[in-house]
């Protein structure tokens, strides 16, 4: 169909557009392996390895369905965490990474290409983030041109916040979700701009996907009402809105409810109530849009005074119904996440266990220029390219930005969702600034050799802009010509998109002229500028954002010394205790030990009852006896500390103590911050107080440290510690790892019974209460 | 408890040398033992001198072990041998096979030995035999706590227990240090010499002799045993074998009792725990490449590599030193060059390599060798020096339709003297080699084909609906307009052209060319305006065009009434030059012509650019 076209096109310039298709085909192919390959330093560094907590969750997940297949996976009742409870796996994660990365692996070997699980999982996020990079080309395309696009697309490819999310290994739900986040946006902006029912339903497709893939979908159905409200408020109301916007809310609802862990959440919590609202909203303005076309203005006044009076009534019922629902709840119908979102110290005063994650804390200003580095600088210029001029698909980038800014400064996980905003902003801005400068160097160049005498001649003055329009003419006639053979001729809308770039393009080149000299050097310092953000990408990609965590490296004299303690001692657990027993440790640990170690635990990081991780904490903070009692009643037959002390590894539990206090006090009362500070103050050393020193945490740490040096000098917190001879009196050393990163203790056996009873008859006659004395000790 | 066996055993035996006649009339000369402890392996050489005292000729041997012992023999082999030093030289290996004969009772395990050709009567015959046997140090006791020494106890006879008369005996038992607990002191004959240890010489002793000795004592071997190891050889055509390992070890020594620390373990200078083994070396064969160390969750860091023209020593570290009864699971891999190890014969292709592992003195307690073959081998048969479980599977893997064939080997109680090579035999054609790579060309050759065949075709539902039809025209449409837009275009240049001629008039004042210029641009613009008729006909006779025509009419319009006014400026300037008026006077001239000119041509560029925008 596109034959008959490009054969009336003269042959070069048909020549010259099928090189600017393919060139640009090539240049997002090479974006795709920029993305891809600067992703890969984690593999070449250190392994092929998954990184971190939650990746050996959705490592293990993914393990298990491709095991068992998908409806296992569903029904899937995970007993070897949170024991004695258990955890519903299948009902209480999102399964869009599992299944995506199952799918892979399934297509793969049933083309009999033997991959493994890991080493699909491992190299989903790359792929993923050139995905991503792609769907960033599309959004920006629709929004201002292909030009913009591709500068955006080149840059989210390497911008270090996403990078330290996707780099190979981290195997986490943020790796698919941002791809999925930016195409649904990329969906949602093609149907606003074309109108078509067929986007809008690839639409809700996209959101479904989003849903099954990140918690952070409630930021889509939340933005896309957020923007179509600011349409119908700046009367920028059009049936491709509605289009865009209402079928995506149904089905996109209709879809999210599938998803187990959302299920009537869909409907029910008050993170979807402003889609429903803006919904109703847009119904109400479509009928006046309606209503007025059909009417002549005096009959429309009356109508509007009507509806407007009942309407009032309605709304008003209705909101008080929904403000009543909402009020019967004690979180307001928000979820904990969601709330301190809106009110960021909400956290920290309710829910420690929320406030003790590190990726929930508000950034630091310096983290903005890790992260999205000189983009900081760029997005200002993208917003005001942005606004000249304004359409529903530039006001959504706007609208878009500005919420990412907010969240993002609220909790350090959700610069995630801003970084793809700032990128979408600086291509913007780079591509239009590069317009605008080679433009006026290309005038310049162009107008100087055809007539210099002639410059301040009305006519040539006239001509040579003329002549340069005419060029860019052509230039544009091209594009279009190209976009049609590229697009299949049957599908030939034109992009509104394309109106306004073209439109400001030539408008830009008719005013704004600059000087040859300022222009060139300002083309050099855009050009330094962006070799500036290249060199910071790779150096966050290969030096900050790639080291899997549970491997460590430390380069001295020798060379590289490598930590592989964490590894070390779950082979230690998976092969040397029995299947069934029970490892208690801090929470953070919980995944991992039961991906690498397979065994069961008690907390893990999903961190969903509170009085369970509370109980791990309180029993860390207890006295050996109490703790092992704690433990005991648990099941728990190993108990696993993660310790730094010896080697100077600073996210050790020593360090991560106060928490396990303040969540265990939360719960339970005997528990007191106050006994574990000295004058308001964290110290292990001979200051402390003797809760603290006597607490068990404080003793398997530190058990038998002391005979190392002599002294017992802890390099975390560069001090000696306070208790040093003690020996444990319910706990046994089983295994300490290498450097003494992990130690694991075994809870000694129960009292005999026989002997027990024994000593208690003879006890009866000189003590009434026989439990006081077993309270006392057990092992006497 | 083990005392307690010994004893028992004793008693049985005793019973047997007294209930057992002799077996044949064979008489054994000499007999040499050396028992070599220093692994966890028991290692027994025996030179045994037959003599054939009878009067018939012999064409058996039988060979006897106490029956403890043969259930733990991994490995046998009799070999006859001439001369004596250093011009010893082995014949042949002979062929032994597990007997069961009914008049020796259960507690002996019988082998006998085929002679490669009868022994006459008053023959010698030497004969060499080697013998491996497994579990048969035991450790004692059975559970140390870390800082505790490895013992193990040896338990064997003093005498040569065979079924035949013993002229002369003499035992030597190899022990891995002077460190012995204890050793049972026979007689005057028992001697320990550093760490040796020696029984006998005893003479003439009768058939079925039987004198246990226990020896107690320290070892330091490694005592590595792998539950089980499956070896996965894959070959590959394009030049490559590949060896993939994987291994479930434990430490088979006394078990570990109590804490493990970390600690004592670390001291210095008196570390604690050498009942453990930190680390394993594997041999490889020389020129083995792409060698990787892991286990189910990762790379283990910690392992060193040698290599030279000779073999390759990969020095393994397990994640954690192995204590006794702790166990581990890893993986080792490496590729080999396939000239080294695929050879051709007959017609045949065989690959000749090594059975067991390349592990220096590791128990395999069942070792699974699986032999892929590429897809498309054809006739396999395999060749092992000694008795293994073979069957065949099929592997898919890398792009595989029909599947590798994959020959299984399997055996039990494996050590390192059946480190033999095995040959697997194979007819394989070159072709098969392409299949591959082909189909993978094919794919993509589709791939492509069905993108073009999509982007070319109209794959529309309904050719007939009225949508489809008003779309068809549409294009149609559009495409007439892309046509005018570009002959607007060329008229535009056109202009130029005449304005651009004007100039060098100006500047040359050569009248001659600048009316050529005009000439010839004249044609050309009436050219295309002859070429724009048919297209706004086109264009007026669409429905759908209805809305643009009348812009599109006024483009046209406005660029003939441009050109007019260009040729009118340019007839004016031209005259004006023919008269020789001056520069001023002719700018004055066509000033207003200029103006409108300039008007018209801005609004012929809105024009264009709104159909642009259709």
């Amino acid at each position: 169909m596109a034959a008959p076209e490009s054969q009336n096109l003269a042959t070069p310039s048909a020549l010259r557009n099928a090189f600017g298709s393919v060139l640009s085909v090539l240049i997002l192919v090479l974006i795709g392996v920029l993305a891809f390959s600067i992703r890969l330093f984690s593999v070449i560094k250190y392994e092929s390895v998954i990184h971190e907590f939650d990746p050996y969750f959705n490592y293990r997940v993914t393990q298990f369905l491709s095991k068992n297949g998908i409806y296992e996976f569903w029904n899937w009742f995970d007993d070897r965490t949170w024991y004695p409870l258990g955890r519903v796996i299948g009902g209480t994660v999102y399964p869009g990474l599992t299944l995506t990365a199952g799918t892979i692996w399934w297509v793969v070997n049933s083309l009999n290409i033997p991959l493994s699980v890991e080493t699909v999982c491992v190299f989903t996020a790359p792929v993923f983030s050139a995905f991503a990079s792609w769907a960033t080309y599309l959004l920006t395309k629709e929004v201002k041109g292909s030009g913009a696009g591709l500068a955006a697309a080149a840059l989210l490819a390497m911008v270090p916040s996403y990078i330290s999310r996707s780099v190979a290994g981290s195997y986490d739900n943020e790796a698919v979700a941002i791809f999925a986040l930016i195409f649904t946006f990329y969906l949602y902006i093609k149907t606003l701009n074309t109108g078509s029912l067929f986007y809008a339903t690839l639409n809700a497709l996209a959101y479904f996907y989003m849903v099954c893939s990140w918690g952070g979908y409630t930021f889509i159905i939340n933005l896309i009402p957020m923007h179509v409200l600011m349409c119908i408020v700046t009367g920028r109301y059009s049936p491709r809105l509605y289009i865009a916007y209402a079928p995506f809310v149904v089905l996109g609802t209709l879809l999210a409810a599938l998803v187990p862990v959302v299920g009537f959440n869909a409907v029910l919590t008050s993170e979807h109530f402003a889609s429903f609202l803006v919904f109703i909203i847009i119904h109400v303005v479509a009928l006046v849009y309606y209503i007025k076309g059909n009417l002549s203005p005096k009959m429309f006044k009356v109508a509007v005074t009507l509806v407007v009076s009942i309407g009032l009534v309605v709304c008003f019922i209705v909101v008080a119904v929904l403000v009543a629902l909402v009020a019967s709840s004690p979180t307001k119908g928000w979820s904990g996440r969601s709330l301190s979102l809106l009110d960021p110290t909400y956290a920290s005063k309710y829910i420690p266990i929320i406030a003790s994650v590190s990726e929930h804390q508000p950034p630091t200003w310096p983290s903005y220029f890790m992260d999205i580095n000189v983009l900081a600088f760029l997005v200002p210029a993208g917003i005001v390219a942005c606004f000249s001029p304004l359409s529903d698909a530039s006001s959504f980038v706007i609208l878009y930005i500005v919420m990412s800014v907010y969240f993002s400064g609220v909790m350090v996980r959700l610069m995630l969702v801003f970084a793809p905003a700032a990128c979408i902003m600086s291509g913007i801005a780079l591509s239009q600034a590069f317009d605008v400068f080679t433009g006026s160097i290309k005038y310049q160049l162009g107008g100087s050799s055809k007539s210099k005498d002639d410059a301040e001649d009305n006519t040539s003055t006239n001509n040579a802009p003329k002549d340069d329009a005419s060029t860019g003419k052509t230039d544009k006639v091209e594009e279009i010509a190209k976009e049609r053979s590229s697009k299949k001729g049957k599908k030939k809308e034109r992009e509104p998109a394309e109106k306004p770039s073209i439109r400001s393009k030539i408008a830009k080149k008719k005013a704004l002229v600059l000087p040859l000299e300022a222009s060139i050097v300002a083309l050099l310092l855009l050009i330094m500028l962006g070799a500036f953000y290249v060199i910071h990408c790779v150096w966050a990609a290969a030096e900050a954002y790639s080291a899997p965590s549970i491997v460590l490296t430390s380069q001295n004299r020798d060379g590289l010394h490598v930590f592989d303690d964490f590894r070390e001692s779950y082979a230690w657990l998976s092969h040397n205790t029995d299947v069934d027993d029970k490892v208690a440790s801090w929470w953070d640990y919980g995944y991992q030990t039961t991906a690498m170690a397979n065994r069961t635990v008690i907390v893990d990081n999903n961190t969903w009852n509170n009085t369970h991780i509370a109980t791990v904490g309180t029993a860390m903070s207890s006295p050996e006896k109490a703790a092992w009692e704690i433990f005991n009643s648990l099941d728990v037959k190993y108990v696993l500390v993660v310790f730094g002390g010896l080697i100077g590894y600073p996210s050790d539990d020593i360090n991560k103590f106060l928490w396990m206090v303040r969540i265990g006090g939360g719960e339970f009362s005997h528990i007191k911050e106050a006994d574990y500070l000295r004058d308001g103050q964290y110290r292990i050393d001979s200051e402390a107080t003797p809760t603290m020193l006597n607490c068990l945490m404080y003793k398997l740490s530190y058990y038998r440290f002391v005979e190392t040096d002599g002294k017992g000098y802890d390099r975390v917190r560069r001090t000696e510690i306070g208790k040093k001879n003690f020996k444990l009196t319910h706990f046994d050393e089983v295994f300490t790892s290498h450097h003494w990163m992990v130690r694991i203790y075994k809870l000694k056996p129960q009292k005999n019974r026989i002997r027990g009873r024994v000593k208690k008859l003879k006890s009866k006659t000189s003590s009434g209460s026989f439990t006081k004395t077993e309270k006392k000790n057990p092992w006497i | 408890m083990k005392q307690s066996n010994v004893d028992l055993l004793l008693l049985l035996l005793a019973i047997v040398v007294l209930a057992t006649p002799a077996y044949s009339d064979l008489v054994l000369s000499k007999v040499e033992r050396r028992i070599d402890v220093t692994s966890q392996i028991a290692r027994v050489t025996k030179t045994l001198k037959v003599v054939n005292s009878g009067s018939e000729s012999v064409s058996e041997f039988i060979l006897t072990f106490p029956k403890f012992l043969g259930n733990n023999l991994a490995y046998l082999s009799v070999a006859q041998s001439e001369g004596k030093g250093k011009s010893k030289r082995t014949l042949a290996n002979l062929s032994v096979e597990a007997a069961n004969p009914k008049d020796i009772p259960d507690s002996i395990s019988v082998y006998s030995v085929a002679l490669p050709k009868p022994l006459d009567k008053g023959d010698t015959l030497t004969l060499d035999v080697i013998a491996a046997f497994t579990n048969v140090l035991q450790p004692f006791p059975e559970k140390i706590s870390q800082g505790d020494s490895h013992l193990v106890m040896l338990q064997e006879s003093a005498q040569y227990l065979s079924p035949y008369a013993v002229e002369s005996q003499s035992l030597s038992i190899k022990l891995p240090s002077a460190r012995i607990q204890s050793y049972t002191n026979l007689d005057s004959t028992t001697k320990l010499q550093g760490s040796e240890l020696k029984y006998g010489p005893y003479k003439n002793l009768p058939e079925y002799s039987y004198s246990p000795i226990v020896v107690h004592f320290e070892s330091k071997a490694a005592f590595a045993v792998a539950e089980k190891l499956v070896r996965e050889i894959e070959v590959s055509h394009w030049g490559n074998v590949q060896v993939t390992e994987h291994y479930n070890l434990v430490h088979r020594g006394a078990q570990l009792k109590g804490e493990f620390s970390r600690l004592d373990f670390q001291a210095r200078p008196n570390p604690k725990g050498e009942s453990a083994f930190r680390h394993l070396l594997a041999r490889l064969p020389p020129r083995a490449h792409s060698i990787y160390y892991r286990d189910d969750i990762g790379n283990i860091s910690t392992s060193q590599m040698q290599s030279d023209s000779k073999k390759t020593e990969v020095l393994l570290e397990p994640r954690f030193p192995l204590f006794g009864g702790w166990k581990t699971f890893f993986t080792i891999g490496y590729g080999l060059p396939l000239s080294d190890f695929l050879f051709a014969s007959e017609g045949k292709r065989f690959l000749d390599i090594s059975f067991g592992s390349p592990m220096l003195d590791l128990v395999t307690d069942k070792l699974i060798v699986q032999v892929v073959l590429p897809e498309g081998s054809k006739d396999i048969s395999v060749k092992t020096p000694f008795a293994v479980k073979q069957s065949q599977e099929i592997k898919y893997s890398h792009l595989d339709i029909a599947g590798r064939p994959v020959v299984v080997l399997e055996k039990d109680n494996v050590v390192p003297d059946h480190n033999q090579n095995i040959q697997v035999y194979y007819k394989f054609s070159n072709i098969h080699l392409l299949s591959e790579p082909l189909m993978l060309i094919s794919g993509f050759f589709v791939l492509f084909i069905t993108c073009i065949i999509y982007t070319r075709a109209d794959f529309s539902i309904s050719k007939s609906s009225a949508s489809y039809l008003a779309k068809l025209q549409w294009d149609e449409v559009l495409a007439t307009l892309q046509e005018i837009q570009s002959i607007i275009q060329k008229c535009l240049a056109a202009h130029d052209k005449l304005e651009a001629s004007l100039r060098d008039l100006s500047r040359t004042g050569d009248i001659q060319t600048c009316k050529a210029a005009r000439k010839s641009t004249d044609s050309l613009l009436k050219d295309l305006s002859k070429e724009v008729k048919p297209l706004m006909a086109f264009l007026q006779s669409s429905q759908s065009a209805s809305h643009i025509s009348p812009k599109v009419e006024e483009l046209v319009a406005k660029e003939k009434e441009l050109q007019e006014k260009l040729m009118a400026k340019h007839t004016t300037v031209v005259e004006g030059y023919e008269k020789k008026s001056s520069g001023r006077d002719i700018e004055l001239r066509i000033a207003s012509q200029q103006q409108k000119i300039a008007a018209l041509r801005q609004e012929v560029e809105d024009l264009l650019e709104f159909i642009d925008e259709i």
